[in-house]
């Protein structure tokens, strides 16, 4: 059996969990159903506001589904399972806390905090770059620097499965190439595997093994698309015929562009 | 270096001394009336003449102002902390502790002199309840603004509710838990006074007011000079509470 299976998960908002503006439920994921392999990269794409988000926290166990099932490596997701790691859009990092000791919080949660944990950050801090900056605070880092901070605490518990939600989406073009490179060489060493939320379409398909594409909201699974690309991959794949091949397939699963057949057909 | 030092002590030295200069022309030339407004040098000599016991009186407001702060800050965090991490004690209570925020506190000042005497109990009640209001207010709303990404990730990791509260709420809420105790102090010293203005037989409110009524006016302004200083030096009780707290601090720009 494969380690993730998701089958018509469901989401609807009640709306005494969306807050006092909203007058009725919200349709957030309407059938989702997709499964991946242990140490898999899957992009999970979409149009923003399309229920990506809302399922990469079903599978975190943070918010309750309202039907279907969630099973990572055999369990059924009702809680959060602590050994998953997440990425949030935001670097998110604590302001009162050095690089160093944010990237071990999981660890103090976790009553993990010793000398060998302590070795694991430095090797995670070292591996994105960041050995010179141990010591400072998050408000002295750029964007770019402070999502690898982020990246390293998400990494720190050894997690088996690194949740991230459009985790490079605020940082500029060249940064985010980085970002996905240095992404690629940690999963490559870590094998962990990976659920990424995105709405960039090459992002999408440089990074993953398979791009499952949900359509607007309500969401559901649009079209499932393998990426026939080898790893390791550089920069330099984003020009080969495969590449182009999968990113007009995900084009054409979201709408930004007619089928192929139908333009063919079309007068 | 210089430079900065310069403008940091120089600039408003210079603008004290300019202050007094006019004060001390304005007296000579215009021939006001000492009763009316003493010049600085007999306000000087009063500070001097005096200084046994506006130190004696001014340590009775001292003790009224910080004792009253510290009992504000003490029924008020804990009482944050509910109102924060429970939603039908928030619902019941936020507002109305918005609302109460903006009644002025001194008003009761004289049914809790009906209440409590003209002893220090008074003093304490007053400074107590005009303290308290911005350390609830300003913690809770603080605890309320805990990154909702930073409590995901502690729930991602099944953190217990003492570690979600002790490392990442309180943390979070620190910096508005400093600025609710600053202008808490600043109130303090104001509720001390009026307690004293109301009824009391000490304190630097009281000798201020005797005083103005025995037109001793120098002696007056003196109260009001020591007044000041004492003001200024629960603030920087104050501040040096929070240079305490600064590693867990964001850095000033970042904080307001």
């Amino acid at each position: 059996m494969a380690f993730g299976v998701i089958r018509n998960v469901r989401k609807v908002f009640q709306v005494d969990e969306l807050g006092s503006t909203a007058l009725e439920p919200v349709v957030a994921l309407d059938d989702a159903s997709f499964q991946f392999d242990e140490g898999d990269l899957v992009a999970l794409l979409g149009p923003s506001g399309c229920g990506k988000t809302t399922l990469l926290r079903i599978v975190g166990g943070l918010i309750a589904k309202s039907a279907g099932s969630v099973a990572i490596d055999g369990r059924e997701i009702t809680r959060p399972m602590g050994d998953y790691g997440f990425v949030f859009q935001a670097p998110s990092l604590m302001p009162w806390r050095n690089v160093l000791d944010n990237v071990l919080f999981p660890m103090e949660i976790l009553r993990k905090n010793d000398a060998a944990a302590r070795r694991h950050a430095l090797e995670l801090l070292d591996l994105v770059g960041l050995t010179a900056f141990l010591s400072a605070r998050p408000h002295q880092l750029s964007g770019g620097m402070q999502q690898r901070v982020a990246l390293c605490r998400a990494l720190i518990h050894r997690p088996r499965l690194l949740l991230m939600d459009e985790p490079f989406g605020a940082l500029d073009e060249l940064t985010r190439m980085d970002m996905n490179d240095l992404l690629l060489r940690i999963r490559h060493e870590t094998r962990a595997s990976v659920l990424f939320v995105t709405h960039s379409i090459s992002e999408a398909v440089y990074l993953s093994d398979k791009v499952v594409v949900f359509s607007k909201r309500p969401a559901r699974v649009a079209k499932e698309i393998p990426v026939p690309l080898a790893y390791p991959r550089s920069q330099k794949v984003r020009f080969t015929a495969a590449f182009t091949n999968a990113e007009r397939i995900a084009s054409e699963a979201l709408g930004v562009i007619a089928p192929a057949a139908e333009e063919a057909a079309a007068p | 270096m210089r430079l900065r030092l310069i403008s940091q002590l120089l600039y408003p030295l210079a603008g004290v001394v300019l202050i007094i200069v006019v004060w001390i022309l304005a007296c000579w030339f215009f021939n006001i009336p000492t009763v009316v407004l003493p010049s600085p040098d007999k306000v000087l000599r009063s500070l001097v003449i005096r200084s046994d016991l506006l130190m004696s009186e001014g340590w009775i407001t001292l003790k009224e102002t910080l004792y009253g702060f510290v009992l504000a800050l003490v029924v008020g965090l804990p009482l944050a902390v509910a109102i924060a991490n429970s939603r039908p004690l928030n619902l019941m209570f936020y507002p109305l502790l918005i609302a109460l925020q903006s009644v002025p506190k001194v008003a009761l000042a004289p049914m809790i002199l009906v209440w409590l005497g003209t002893g220090l109990e008074s003093k304490l009640a007053i400074v107590w309840l005009v303290a308290f209001f911005p350390i609830i207010v300003d913690t809770a709303a603080g605890l309320r603004a805990t990154p909702k990404e930073l409590l995901e990730l502690a729930h991602s990791l099944n953190a217990s509710p003492l570690q979600i509260f002790l490392k990442v709420q309180l943390p979070a809420a620190l910096p508005f838990i400093v600025t609710g105790a600053k202008v808490a102090i600043t109130l303090a010293v104001i509720g001390a006074v009026i307690g004293e203005f109301i009824g009391s037989s000490e304190g630097l409110g009281f000798l201020l007011l005797s005083a103005t009524s025995q037109l001793d006016t120098p002696l007056a302004f003196a109260a009001l000079f020591a007044l000041s200083v004492l003001g200024i030096f629960a603030y920087a009780l104050v501040g040096a509470g929070e240079r305490m707290m600064a590693p867990w601090l964001p850095p000033a720009p970042a904080r307001h």
